[in-house]
């Protein structure tokens, strides 16, 4: 607890995050898509509809839904293949980016419709969720959907007790280390994915989600460049 | 498909023009070959565009046992699979046909024409063989995956290093990679000719590709060789047809083998 100023495995200080790059428009034939790197995680998302939902029976008559795939390539993994299709835990994180970003988006207009966002993992080092969320978020920008704010998702934690952002795998998995996976609506600063590995108390937690928050406006920043950067020119 | 672009593509190709004014046997541009993609995860890994058209291909090594009826030879196994991200027609889901098509096209170009010593894969015969798995995942699908994606299955084995093995634990240290590359002899490249009415084409985009009338994949060596053939789609080809075809996949095989580092 006393070491507070001291550096983290990789150099960086708590609060500081891996380098980031985000690009947009790199899935030609997608409406919309998007690349977030964030460290050696690389995200592919894309975006194709509002399109006609099939089967037919999943349709909501009241708004379009939203339907989000998550999936890491078999080389992705460090170790062995990753096995192709989807497992419990890919099932669940595509589940848990549905619920982070549908809060942001006004699907009202698309009744029966579907807006289906596929995310790729190219290569991953930990934080793999968030990115795929950051790099899901810029994608519907860029297919022109409808959002009342962006999400920007991090990983945060406690590490040796500090708390920190964007773990890196080997804080992730070291002894007593918190992880937590967190998007946030930057604007109104609230939260749309919470969860949480780990033992600590409300105060850091509190103290954690606080840091997380303000890691959050600098992706957002990132993001909202990126997306402004296309539409300069036009 | 839309019989109106359809009837566009063939009264350009009539006038032997394409939408976007290349020559009918002419790729699409620029042609890249991108190393290392992957490489924090994957032995070999690599990113290759034709045009818009982008594909990646990785490679992980494992340690296992051999096929009965080839003790000494180590494993191949290839895969695709058509993301719906990387095309508003492809479906989640089980591989579909035409994904396990592509991967068996590919394999065969790889396997038939000896391109891996898989002799030299064997660790101990009959109980520790390597065991190649090289998976392919189009990024954006805009035509002619085909081609884009022999040309990435050949780009990532060239690109892929052992991992340290670890003889008495039997088990693969992910983390330390040599820099011993696998042992290739070969460079069996995949052109896919494609016809529509009386013409040929390469490199269709993805409204040619879906125009196609036939088409036929020749793998050559860089003897001139043919090691692998494999013909789609529903109208039949003439003897001259396949002659002419062959000729045109050799010549543009010595263009794209050029790519390869």
């Amino acid at each position: 607890m006393k070491e507070k100023s001291k550096a983290r495995i990789d150099g960086r200080t708590n609060d500081q995050l891996r380098p980031i790059e985000a690009k947009i428009g790199v899935v030609s034939r997608a409406d919309g898509s998007a690349v977030f790197k964030i460290g050696k995680t690389i995200a592919y998302a894309a975006v194709y509809g509002p399109r006609a939902l099939h089967p037919k029976f999943l349709q909501n008559p009241e708004k379009g839904i939203l339907r989000c795939n998550y999936n890491m390539m078999s080389f992705s993994g460090s170790g062995e293949r990753v096995k192709p299709g989807p497992t419990r835990r890919s099932r669940e994180i595509s589940m848990v980016t549905e619920k982070a970003l549908v809060p942001v988006l006004s699907l009202e207009q698309y009744p029966n419709a579907v807006v289906d966002v596929y995310v790729e993992l190219l290569q991953t080092d930990s934080g793999t969720r968030c990115a795929g969320i950051s790099a899901a978020a810029m994608a519907l920008a860029d297919a022109g959907i409808p959002m009342k704010d962006l999400i920007s998702s991090v990983s945060v934690g406690l590490v040796n007790g500090n708390s920190v952002v964007d773990l890196t795998k080997e804080e992730e998995d070291s002894e007593g280390a918190v992880d937590i996976a967190l998007a946030v609506m930057p604007r109104k600063k609230e939260v749309t994915l919470l969860q949480l590995d780990g033992i600590l108390s409300k105060d850091q937690l509190r103290k954690t989600l606080e840091l997380g928050i303000k890691a959050c406006e600098q992706i957002y920043k990132i993001q909202q460049n990126t997306l402004k950067e296309k539409y300069k020119n036009e | 498909m839309n019989k109106m672009i359809r009837d566009h593509i063939i009264s350009l190709l009539e006038k032997d023009m394409r939408e976007d004014r290349r020559k009918l046997l002419d790729y699409r541009k620029p042609i890249t070959v991108e190393y290392g993609v992957s490489s924090k995860s994957a032995e070999g890994s690599v990113r290759v565009r034709i045009g818009e058209t982008e594909v990646v291909a990785g490679v992980k090594l494992d340690v296992g046992e051999p096929f009965p009826d080839t003790p000494d030879d180590g494993i191949l196994i290839i895969g695709a699979e058509l993301l719906p991200l990387s095309n508003p027609e492809f479906e989640s889901g089980p591989p579909s046909i035409d994904s396990i098509e592509l991967a068996r096209i590919i394999d065969r170009g790889i396997r038939e024409s000896n391109m891996i010593d898989l002799k030299k894969l064997c660790i101990k015969e009959g109980e520790r063989v390597w065991a190649i798995f090289l998976d392919i995942y189009p990024i954006n699908d805009n035509g002619n995956l085909f081609d884009a994606a022999a040309l990435a299955a050949l780009a990532a084995l060239r690109d892929t290093k052992f991992p340290e093995y670890d003889a008495k634990k039997g088990k693969v240290n992910y983390e330390n990679r040599t820099n011993k590359g696998l042992p290739l002899k070969k460079l069996p490249i995949m052109v896919t000719v494609s016809k529509i009415k009386n013409k040929f084409i390469v490199d269709p985009d993805i409204n040619e590709w879906k125009s196609i009338d036939a088409r036929l994949s020749v793998t050559t060596t860089e003897d001139g060789l043919i090691c692998a053939m494999q013909k789609g789609c529903e109208m039949q080809l003439s003897l001259d047809d396949i002659e002419k075809m062959i000729d045109i996949a050799t010549e543009k095989g010595k263009f794209l083998r050029g790519f390869l580092k």
